[in-house]
């Protein structure tokens, strides 16, 4: 799960890291008060999306000399416009796709006098199974980029799970983002505050791009991007009102409440499938022989009727699905509940285009009986590669 | 020969009270007679399991130090749900259980890089979590693969992938090539056995001649992966290989149902992995129903 800038800095808040002032707001009526309440006289109104890159990026609605989706602002009424402008517009950045993002809430944030701009960010790193902090001087812009050019400049120091951030840990990253002085006495309560935040928050990412130097020389989250893992969900009570549904596309929303794995893609063929290995193999097969998938859907080991229901219902719900394709090698999963459930939602919602259906594995006799028993117009496929063949043909004609 | 469990593994089930322990229990005492030994459960010590399908009674006991001196096992299977699964981890690599093979799916990564740090220090492998597990053909399965794709052969098995485990066992049973054993390490970021591990398992088996290595999305294991295999074969050590890598379609920054399995900050992507790969002397399928065929091609030369 994602959540907002303004909900990331509370939250680090909470946990003493320095933040500035600011106010979240979701209509322009809202913009006065919300900067009066601020020391001024600069202001930043920053758009509040699930996505990077929205100082560079454009809104839709705009002209193309129009400003981005972070801009300063020098009074009142500066944001005042800007917010005007700003709500309710679509921003595209690098990271949102062309479709872009509807802005519905903004951050009014009190203005910062930066000296210098710097990368920090915690993850979970594969490689040493540790906890991570991934460091540079070159903050405020787009780190891939800086991976890429200058990847000697990008300084990782891993955790010890055991021990926590040590003096030593602290040192090294000072070390890596060249703080001294005030900074580098603000590092040492700093990076451990993030630590423990990200440790008991279970987060999957916490990004602090830019962590800033203050011209009085302290050290200030100037931007703060956070994402939870969704496993430790069931111990975060606490988190899920930041669920932000405007963000989320409806059928991934519908598939969240069943807990299917589902991703909505461009193409035109749905697919249902078991193990995510599998599904994501679906969808490359379907490209290997010329068509576009629909999405991504593992059922999961073990769903039951219902379950599969709900998700047939939801792809035959895409109205750019012109053919489905269910693949089901079971495991624990039994064939004969996946054409169980694909029978009963067809029932419901009817079967308006071409539908594929290879079973294999648990009770796959029993499954291929219970669909060639039913009256359905189901082609049968023997294995993986005649079904994604058959499907494409029935879709490209 | 086989690698990790063979006829003598014994294994002690942790969450074999619940629905799913009870049911892949059953299923490993009827596939070839699998050692199954005891169940654990801290408040049902005492009591005893007894299979739906045949009878078989299998003791509980309280913890799995008291189930290893009971029964010896040398292996144990974890069933318990994502909130306790680390716990149970932890308490059999205390007991020092040499093998432990995790199932649940959806555990905490935070839980994952506390239990990797103990295990660092342990005397335990573990296998898992969120994998299908390890099968041995007509030997012994820990684990919820179905047993009757499997068939007894010389292809070692590695993936990432629960299903796709089962399309790689199923194409190289009807190529009639057979397995030694199949490895599922699982979907997780953070796990117990990586690729390289069992890749040196399978180097060293002699029943193993051949081996499929089935990667996905996220992360750099193949290509680490593919790196060792480099190094080993210029020390002499090399076996045909086949492979397969999910997710060449997927989009960049989504997470596709395992929660390792995602392409961000431009790192994990397919085309590198398999480029890796084949770098490393592994005949990469492009298509996923085509993993045993292209093995087979490679044993014709």
């Amino acid at each position: 799960m994602n959540i907002h800038e303004h909900q990331a800095k509370a939250l680090l808040k909470e946990y003493g890291a320095p933040v500035a002032s600011g106010v979240a707001i979701f209509s322009a009526d809202e913009a006065e008060a919300a900067a009066k309440s601020l020391p001024g006289p600069l202001y930043v109104v920053k758009s509040q999306i699930h996505a990077g890159g929205r100082g560079k990026g454009k809104f839709k609605e705009l002209g193309p000399d129009a400003k981005g989706g972070v801009r300063l602002a020098k009074s009142v009424e500066d944001v005042i416009a800007n917010a005007k402008e700003m709500l309710g517009n679509t921003l595209v950045t690098k990271q949102t796709g062309p479709a872009g993002k509807q802005v519905n809430r903004l951050y009014i944030e009190d203005g910062a006098d930066i000296a210098r701009e710097l990368y920090c960010s915690l993850l979970v790193d594969r490689a040493t199974s540790r906890v991570s902090f991934v460091v540079s001087t070159e903050g405020g812009m787009d780190i891939e980029a800086v991976a890429e050019h200058t990847p000697e400049k990008i300084i990782t120091v891993a955790i010890d799970p055991v021990a926590g951030v040590t003096a030593d840990d602290v040192a090294k990253i000072n070390a890596a983002l060249e703080l001294d002085g005030a900074a580098a006495e603000d590092g040492k309560t700093l990076f451990p505050i993030l630590y423990k935040a990200f440790t008991e928050k279970d987060m999957s990412l916490l990004e602090v791009n830019p962590l800033i130097v203050m011209t009085d020389g302290h050290l200030r989250v100037l931007d703060a991007k956070v994402s939870f893992d969704s496993n430790a969900g069931f111990r975060h009570e606490e988190l899920k009102p930041l669920r932000d549904l405007t963000e989320e596309d409806a059928k991934e929303i519908e598939a969240s409440k069943y807990d299917l794995a589902y991703v909505a893609l461009d193409g035109n063929i749905g697919c249902m499938v078991n193990g995510a290995g599998l599904a994501m193999s679906t969808m490359d097969i379907i490209k290997l022989y010329g068509a576009e998938p629909a999405n991504f859907l593992d059922v999961g080991g073990g769903a039951s009727k219902e379950k599969v229901t709900a998700a047939f219902k939801i792809i035959t719900a895409d109205p750019a699905v012109k053919g489905i394709l269910v693949n089901i090698f079971g495991g624990i999963m039994r064939c004969d509940v996946i054409a169980e459930g694909v029978i009963a939602a067809v029932k419901e919602v009817g079967l308006k285009v071409p539908l594929v259906v290879r079973l294999e594995g648990t009770r796959v006799k029993e499954g291929k009986e219970i669909l060639d028993n039913s009256g359905l117009d189901v082609i049968s496929a023997d294995d993986l590669d005649d079904a994604a063949q058959k499907i494409v043909k029935a879709v490209q004609g | 020969m086989s690698i990790l469990v063979n006829k003598d593994t014994k294994v002690l089930v942790q969450g074999l009270t619940g629905k799913t322990g009870t049911f892949h229990t059953e299923q490993a005492l009827a596939y070839f007679g699998t050692k199954m030994v005891g169940g654990t459960h801290p408040k049902k010590g005492g009591e005893v399991w007894s299979s739906g399908v045949d009878g078989t009674e299998l003791p509980i006991f309280a913890s799995v130090a008291e189930g290893k001196e009971k029964t010896g096992a040398n292996a144990s299977v974890v069933y318990v749900p994502p909130a306790g699964a680390a716990a149970a981890i932890e308490e059999a690599i205390d007991a020092e259980i040499e093998l432990i093979i995790c199932i649940t799916e959806g555990v905490p990564v935070m839980d994952m890089v506390r239990v990797k740090a103990k295990l660092e220090k342990s005397k335990s492998r573990l296998i898992g979590p969120n994998c299908p597990g390890v099968l041995t053909p007509e030997e012994c399965k820990i684990g919820i693969m179905p047993g009757s794709i499997f068939s007894k052969g010389s292809v070692g098995i590695v993936s990432r992938s629960g299903t796709l485990t089962y399309e790689a066992v199923f194409q190289t049973t009807n190529e009639g090539l057979g397995q030694t054993t199949a490895v599922g390490i699982g979907g997780d970021p953070v796990k117990g056995t990586e690729f390289i591990d069992v890749l040196e398992m399978f180097l060293a088996d002699e029943a193993t001649k051949s081996i499929i290595m089935i990667g996905e999305i996220g992360g750099s294991a193949e290509e680490e992966a593919a790196q060792f295999l480099i190094d080993e074969a210029k020390k002499g050590r090399k076996k045909p290989m086949a492979g397969f890598i999910a997710g060449r379609t997927a989009p960049p920054g989504r997470t596709m149902g395992h929660a390792g399995a995602v392409i961000s900050g431009g790192k994990g992507g397919a085309e590198e992995k398999i480029a890796a790969m084949e770098a490393a002397g592994i005949k990469v399928s492009a298509s996923p129903a085509r993993i045993g065929a292209t093995l087979a091609d490679v044993l014709k030369g």
